[in-house]
């Protein structure tokens, strides 16, 4: 004796955001109904377990039958099935595209292959998201890259436009396509105190001053890759180091200009050289892919690390960068001002927001 | 050769794969009508094809642009073999036959596929090039405008009502044809969609003609069903009310945004609108426009020529029915040989049905039954009267009401209708004659075939339309089905319409009334066993308006003859009491107190919009399961048709309960629906109980024990006051708090209601089960007043009888049903007595369970509780879904219920949700603002405000009508966004009338200021939400609103595109990957209703009315991993624009959007 076909259907597509959180979520229907009971929505309207579960059941039969069409949001506006407003379909794609911090911090700058998919279920006891939710951002992560890795013009843009996100979250794709791409490493235990928002940024910062599209507008991947160029001209800095008197002209300068505004300058004097070299050698290194996958954990290790263990403040980080690299400009035998601020703006603003506990 | 049809063939869109290879598909397109074929090129690799096609020309008869349908193929091409059909639309071009409807169907429309649901759309563009044919022998109907809503639609108004049309078409069923082995489910499935199709325009144009023959040029409350009669083949009929409607010049439209300005539809103004008081600024524009056109009226002698019309009603209806007699034998009746005749037509008409399930000794309780319509007799036809053996089988009495003639010297002079004027009437009198003379004889020659059935498909009426309301009669017919021999003789079918039609007609008569309003029919198929229904409400119409033998109702003047007031004249019994049939019992009019009313009133319309309703309306239903031996052949039928009534007796006797309980005394929207399956038959009775204020209070219910000094007695006195604590509850859910009328004026109440007035008056402020009991006492005391019941009086001593454990359980499944929760109501008429302040949000929905039955061993009992269950939890999770919008009204609730197998009881709902403002809706508004005091929000003072002006209003518009002053600009300017008019409506009483009047005087001076304040918010709300609904139409998708009623709040009809009438076939043979069951049915519904929208969007439109789901067929074969469903949909398809639009934009910015939509597609 049981209830053997039960649906509900709108002329306008009658949909539950809490439902819908649940779904995304990857709560099982009978999970969800409990939730629900938990929540009290059954005072709310005299409802009983049955309703709740009718209910449930026909809004994940709702969101099953449109996820298809989520899965190219431009579909759902001149779709016919459904008949949803178009505040609503705003609603329903940024849910849908929502992920969770814990599990992209898992993936960023993995590749966004099957066999990272095989290892989903292992994130997903670690991060606690269901693994229906994980296959879920998952899969938007990589659908999101497979759309725009062919495309051109910028990459933030590319994403807006094609699955219809908001401004923030069509740049939280832009970073995780950016590092699945280049295959930033992120995982390392000393990277592990580093938030996906922190990655976010830096990505950021990277796509805008670093890619081939921070200088021609109109390449392919232009927003993707680096720029080979630039990165071959970075080799030219390690002039600041390899040249004794270069250096020691720098550590002048920056230590004249740094004297009684920081308690740590004793230890900004003594670690200038270090520092430098740490800084100036990433640089240097950026034509090897390699390299490039270590490019945080190098930042981390050479110089994020050191600072911290000296017990510098933020706003000594702060002092310290600003002069060193304003004072490169008046190096007089340094010839290369351009490809020196092009690098050291993005590092300075990297290093602001990666250096915290 | 009087027809050319152009398709263009733009684009598509979305396509699916059709090649794994490429993941792309070569697509084009085969444009078919009749018997003509095009092509388009191939569009090579592409998902988004662009065709671009040049004009595909159809040249061809007027009657195939009206049976066929164009038939667009989508296809995939394959060099190599065969090419593969990606899915198909059929285009209806019918709209485009009708100067006034549609111009062209330009727009995106899904590519369905039978097997594979919607893939994709298809941008296509059709236009009609139609000659005039004059021949007067043509087959063809062109023109003939057909609308499903069962009212005059806003925007027409009725030049003349011609009456009843009707007409069916058979057909072998291609899903039993032997083909059907070899073929593919695919074909067989549009085979049969294509059949459908071709059936349903074939039988549109019939009764087009058949229109055009009355000389009418509409059908109104046209219904249209399938009768899937499996082996026996395929039944299309369709039944409809012929009338001539005449446009509202374009001038006279943009008054229609002030529900009271005069100039508004009479009658869409007039009748459903849930905010319309359509009474006397009605009747002032009437006058103004029936000078137009002619009004070809053939009144009867006698009542055009008396002024205060003592018609006489037996005149009339003797007149019908001999002319239906003639018919009868022109008719020649071919013998169903292989038929059972059965014919267990019970005709339940419980105007005053005192229905008491009790073998208790209740003194003569309805003993003196009246003519039965039930025939219980497994034999031949029988004749209406071998009734009181029956009764006495059931130990129970149906008391039927009958129908009353004219107490006819009370109503002529009493009219409380003063206000028109006399010079007008004799002129409109003139008219009358002139327009007669003119239509001549020729008419009469029609008069014949119009007047065969005074039935009428419509629920809702212009004012004045309707007199007198008898009651339900219904008829029921169980028939053995046989193959259809040969379809184009479809006799047999006929023949078996006729005769329950023949039926419903005597019933009506036997009530005194002359005409069946609200009249509808349907068939339940098991096997080979059919169950005929037809039901209607008998009533008595205003003579003015018949012609010999039919009704033929012109709006124009009828209601300078209704003598009586039209917010009671409906509920007056028609017959002479001396004369009744049978007892009932009669009170006066609490209303007039002029004419008599019976104590309960049941019919299947809608509630008149100039009725005065006390509080809120509900939704009360009735169930029944009743077990039933699996039979065959006439074993089977004769078992059934034994069982019908009683099952219709219970039914009723529930109802009757449940109104009860609910302190209501009055059901509209009555319908009833037996269902046969192979081993159980269900009834579901659904009808909306009101309080008319005109009727009397219904009495309490009171148990009894079966003995006196019954042991159980404590029990039964627990159950007593349970019963009364939920009356005492439903009193104030409803808001039924009627003394106050009393209170009132007591001195229009005749003075042998002193007593009661003084018991009333003494208590001010009753505890709710102590007016429960006042209430009781009360129609105590009416009944002596009345005096017409020597042997029964204690009738409205309603008493249930608790003999065994059966009626203990009937008793708790009566306390059963749960009110909606706070914030809801539910009706399943147009709109919901008493709320007339709608808001624009609007939830069409439709629902279906199937339940299945686990054990073989059930019990009557077991089933009716389960069946009862499941219709209560469908309403449950209704309101929980809902819940977002509450305040909200479920309006026009549905229910169908089926037994699609042997155990499983299958319901499908549609309704439609709608939001209102729950403020205005405070039946005591001008309380509000006083005990709440000084501490109140603004809100709620401005609310005040707004119903002391709405109050004075309403007050002040008659006078200014009838001199014919256009209203002031202040109505008009503020008139979109309430609904005045309704107050009086909303104001129960004539006591709050008064407080108002107080009220506004004292606060007059804040009026306008309230009014301005609230002109302006308003409409800058709505605009905003208009803002977001182009937007997204500009996205290329139109939103189409759907709606069961035929109005949606807050908007305006300005265009009639045409009838929308579909029919899909949906299978599967991967139920488990689709989803299951409710997946596939749950995607089913969902295209279906994405279909519907995107032909409305086609012709330019942007919302259906009326809408409805007449069929929902679902098979399944889990095990098959198979399933198959058929769903035919109608309704209206409409233009409307917000209310607060001024006329211009609207019409600019809808011809705006269609040509862009055009502009965009042809590009």
């Amino acid at each position: 004796m049981a209830v053997e076909l039960d649906v509900f259907v709108g002329n306008t597509t009658i949909m539950d955001e809490e439902v819908y959180k649940l779904w995304l979520d990857g709560y099982t229907v009978n999970d969800a109904v409990k939730v629900r009971m938990e929540g009290g929505v059954m005072e709310e309207c005299e409802a009983s377990a049955d309703v709740l579960l009718s209910d449930t059941m026909d809004q994940y039969r709702t969101f099953q039958m449109c996820e298809r069409l989520l899965h190219s949001p431009a579909k759902l506006a001149n779709q016919l099935l459904f008949q949803i407003t178009p505040h609503r379909q705003a609603v329903l794609i940024e849910r849908y595209y929502a992920f969770d911090d814990a599990f992209v911090r898992e993936v960023l700058g993995k590749k966004l292959s099957k066999g990272t998919k095989k290892d989903l279920d292992d994130i997903s006891a670690k991060t606690s998201v269901t693994l229906k939710s994980c296959r879920r951002q998952f899969d938007n992560f990589k659908r999101v890259f497979k759309v725009v890795e062919e495309l051109k013009g910028p990459l933030v843009e590319n994403i807006r436009q094609h699955f219809l996100l908001s401004d923030k979250l069509g740049r939280d794709y832009a970073a995780i396509v950016f590092f699945a791409n280049n295959r930033f490493e992120t995982g390392k235990r000393k990277l592990q105190y580093l938030t996906f928002q922190d990655f976010a940024f830096c990505a950021g910062q990277l796509i805008n001053n670093w890619t081939v599209g921070a200088v021609d507008h109109m390449v392919e991947d232009m927003d993707v890759d680096l720029d080979k160029e630039f990165l071959q001209e970075l080799k030219e800095l390690k002039i600041l180091i390899t040249d004794k008197d270069l250096l020691d002209q720098h550590k002048s300068l920056v230590c004249t200009a740094l004297r009684g505004k920081t308690k740590a300058f004793n230890e900004m004097e003594a670690n200038f050289k270090n520092l430098s070299r740490g800084l100036v050698n990433i640089a240097a290194k950026l034509t090897n892919t390699k390299d490039v996958r270590d490019f945080f954990i190098d930042l981390v290790e050479k110089f994020i690390e050191p600072c911290r263990s000296d017990r510098w403040t933020a706003a000594d980080m702060r002092l310290y960068l600003t002069h060193y690299t304003n004072s490169a400009h008046i190096l007089d035998t340094f010839k290369h001002q351009v490809v020196w601020d092009r690098y050291m703006g993005v590092i300075k603003s990297c290093i602001f927001k990666m250096y915290h506990d | 050769m009087p027809g050319k049809l152009k398709a263009k063939i733009v684009a598509g869109r979305h396509l699916p794969v059709m090649d794994r290879a490429s993941d792309l598909t070569d697509a084009f397109v085969e444009v078919k009508f009749g018997n003509t074929t095009f092509k388009t090129d191939v569009f090579p690799k592409s998902l988004n094809p662009q065709w671009n096609s040049e004009w595909f020309k159809f040249e061809v008869d007027d009657e195939d642009l009206q049976d066929e349908p164009l038939q667009v193929t989508v296809l995939d091409h394959d060099t190599y073999s065969a090419n593969d059909a990606i899915g198909k639309v059929y285009i209806d071009i019918d709209p485009l036959l009708c100067t006034e409807a549609a111009s062209v169907i330009s727009g995106w429309f899904p590519i369905y596929d039978t097997i594979h649901g919607i893939r994709g759309e298809i941008n296509v563009l059709v236009k009609v090039e139609l000659f005039n044919d004059l021949n007067r022998f043509r087959q063809s109907s062109c023109g003939v405008k057909f609308f499903c809503t069962t009212s005059i639609p806003r925007c027409y108004r009725a030049a003349m009502v011609h009456g009843f049309v009707e007409e069916l078409v058979v057909n072998e069923d291609p899903e039993y044809q032997w083909i059907d082995r070899i073929r593919t489910p695919r074909a067989s499935n549009e085979a049969r969609q294509r059949l459908i199709s071709l059936m349903s325009g074939e039988l549109q144009r019939k009764i087009g003609l058949k229109v055009l023959e009355m000389g009418g040029n509409a059908v109104v409350g046209y219904l249209q069903c399938f009768d899937l009669e499996g082996e026996s083949g395929l039944v299309v009929r369709a039944i409809g009310t012929a009338c001539t409607l005449d446009k509202l010049s374009s001038g006279s439209a943009p008054n229609t945004n002030t529900h009271t300005h005069p100039n508004t539809a009479p009658a869409s103004n007039a009748c459903n609108s849930p905010s319309k008081d359509g009474k006397e600024p009605v009747f002032g524009e009437d006058l103004l426009s029936s000078s137009g056109p002619p009004t070809p009226f053939r009144a009867l002698p006698t009542s055009s020529s008396s002024p205060p019309p003592p018609f006489s009603p037996s005149k009339p209806c003797s007149r019908q029915s001999s002319s239906s007699d003639t018919d009868l034998s022109l008719t020649p009746k071919t013998e169903v040989s292989q038929s059972v005749r059965r014919r267990p037509g019970i005709f339940l008409c419980p105007s005053s049905p005192a229905l008491s399930t009790c073998t208790l000794p209740l003194p003569g309780s309805g003993s003196v039954s009246c003519v039965k319509g039930s025939v219980l007799t497994a034999t031949t036809p029988p004749p209406l009267s071998t009734i009181r053996s029956d009764s006495a089988l059931l130990e129970k009495n149906l008391s039927f009401s009958e129908d009353l003639l004219l107490a006819a010297p009370g109503m002529g002079s009493g009219g409380s209708v003063g206000k028109e004027a006399g010079p007008l009437k004799t002129l409109l009198r003139q008219q009358t004659q002139t327009a007669l003379e003119q239509r001549g004889a020729s008419s009469s020659g029609l008069l014949i075939n119009t007047g065969e059935f005074p039935f009428f498909t419509l629920t809702s009426f212009p004012p004045g339309f309707l007199v007198h309301v008898g009651g339900v009669v219904s008829a029921r017919s169980v028939k053995l089905l046989d193959r259809i021999h040969n379809p184009d003789e479809p006799e047999t079918r006929d023949a078996w319409w006729e005769e329950i039609r023949q039926e419903i007609k005597s019933h009506a008569k036997a009530l005194g009334c002359h005409a069946v309003v609200g009249y509808s029919e349907s068939t339940s198929i098991c096997e080979e066993v059919c169950i005929l229904s037809a039901s209607g409400t008998a009533s008595i119409l205003n003579p003015r308006f018949m012609r010999e033998g039919c009704l033929d109702i012109g709006i124009a003047d009828h209601r300078f003859e209704e003598p009586s007031p039209p917010s009671c004249g409906f509920c007056h019994i028609p017959y002479d009491e001396l004369n009744m049939p049978f007892p009932a019992q009669l009170t006066y009019c609490y209303h007039c107190r002029r004419q008599k009313v019976p104590d309960v009133l049941f019919t299947t319309i809608d509630l008149p919009s100039e009725a005065s309703v006390t509080g809120k309306g509900c939704l009360i239903q009735a169930r029944l399961c009743r077990l039933k031996k699996k039979a065959q052949g006439e074993v089977n039928a004769t078992a059934i048709s034994n069982m019908l009534p009683f099952m219709e007796y219970e039914l009723h006797t529930q109802l009757m309960n449940k109104l009860k309980l609910r302190s209501m005394n009055a059901l509209f929207g009555l319908h009833i629906q037996i269902s046969v399956g192979e081993n159980m038959l269900l009834g579901l009775a659904s009808a909306t109980g009101v309080y008319l204020t005109a009727l009397p209070a219904p009495g309490g219910i009171q148990i009894a024990g079966k003995t006196p000094g019954d042991l159980s007695n404590d029990h039964i006195s627990t159950i007593q006051k349970r019963i009364n604590d939920t009356i005492a509850k439903n009193k104030e859910l409803y808001q039924i708090n009627p003394p106050k009328l009393f209170a009132l004026d007591p001195e229009v109440f005749c003075g042998i209601n002193m007593e009661l007035n003084e018991e009333l008056v003494g208590s001010p402020i009753p505890e709710p089960r102590h007016r429960s009991r006042l209430f009781r006492s009360h129609s105590e005391s009416s009944d002596e007043v009345s005096e017409l019941d020597l042997s029964h009086g204690k009738k409205d001593a309603f008493v249930l009888e608790i003999d065994d454990t059966d009626a203990v359980e009937d008793i708790h499944s009566l306390l059963i049903d749960a009110p909606p929760p706070s914030g809801f109501y539910s009706c399943n008429t147009e709109v919901m007595p008493g709320i007339n302040t709608w808001t624009s949000g609007v939830q069409m929905f439709t629902s279906v369970r199937v339940f299945r039955l686990s054990n073989a061993n059930l019990t009557n009992q077991g089933l009716n509780k389960i069946f009862t269950d499941l219709c209560e939890n469908l309403l449950k999770s209704f309101y929980f879904k809902l819940r977002s919008m509450i305040p909200c009204c479920l309006c026009h609730l549905n229910f169908t219920v089926a037994v699609p197998e042997d155990e499983l009881i299958q319901v499908a709902v549609t309704a439609v949700a709608m939001t209102f403002d729950k403020d205005q809706t405070q039946e005591k508004p001008a309380e509000k603002p006083i005990t709440k005091g000084s501490g109140d929000t603004e809100e709620q003072l401005q609310f005040s405000m707004e119903l002391c002006a709405d109050s004075s209003l309403a007050n002040s518009q008659p006078p200014s009508k009838i001199s014919g002053v256009p209203e002031s600009s202040n109505i008009s300017s503020r008139a979109a966004s309430v609904d005045y008019g309704s107050f009086a409506d909303r104001c129960s009483t004539w006591l709050e009338l008064l407080r108002l009047k107080a009220h506004t005087i004292r606060r007059g001076s804040v009026k306008t200021i309230s009014s301005l304040e609230r002109s302006s918010p308003l409409p800058d709300g709505r605009s905003r939400s208009l803002r977001s609904t182009r937007s997204f139409g500009g996205t290329s998708v139109t939103v189409v609103k759907m709606t069961p009623l035929s109005f949606l709040p807050g908007t305006r009809i300005i265009k009639y595109l045409g009838i929308i009438n579909m029919f899909f076939i949906r299978e599967t043979t991967s139920l488990r990957e689709e989803g299951g069951v409710s997946g596939f049915l749950h995607s089913f519904i969902a295209e279906v209703f994405a279909m519907v929208r995107a032909h409305v969007a086609a012709l330019g439109g942007n919302a259906v009315v009326s809408y409805s789901m007449k069929e929902c067929v679902f098979m399944e074969n889990p095990n098959k991993n198979q399933a198959q469903c058929l769903i035919n949909v109608s309704g209206d398809a409409v233009i409307c624009v917000r209310e607060s639009d001024p006329e211009a934009t609207p019409s600019m910015t809808n011809s705006a959007q269609s040509c862009s939509s055009e502009t965009d597609t042809a590009t």
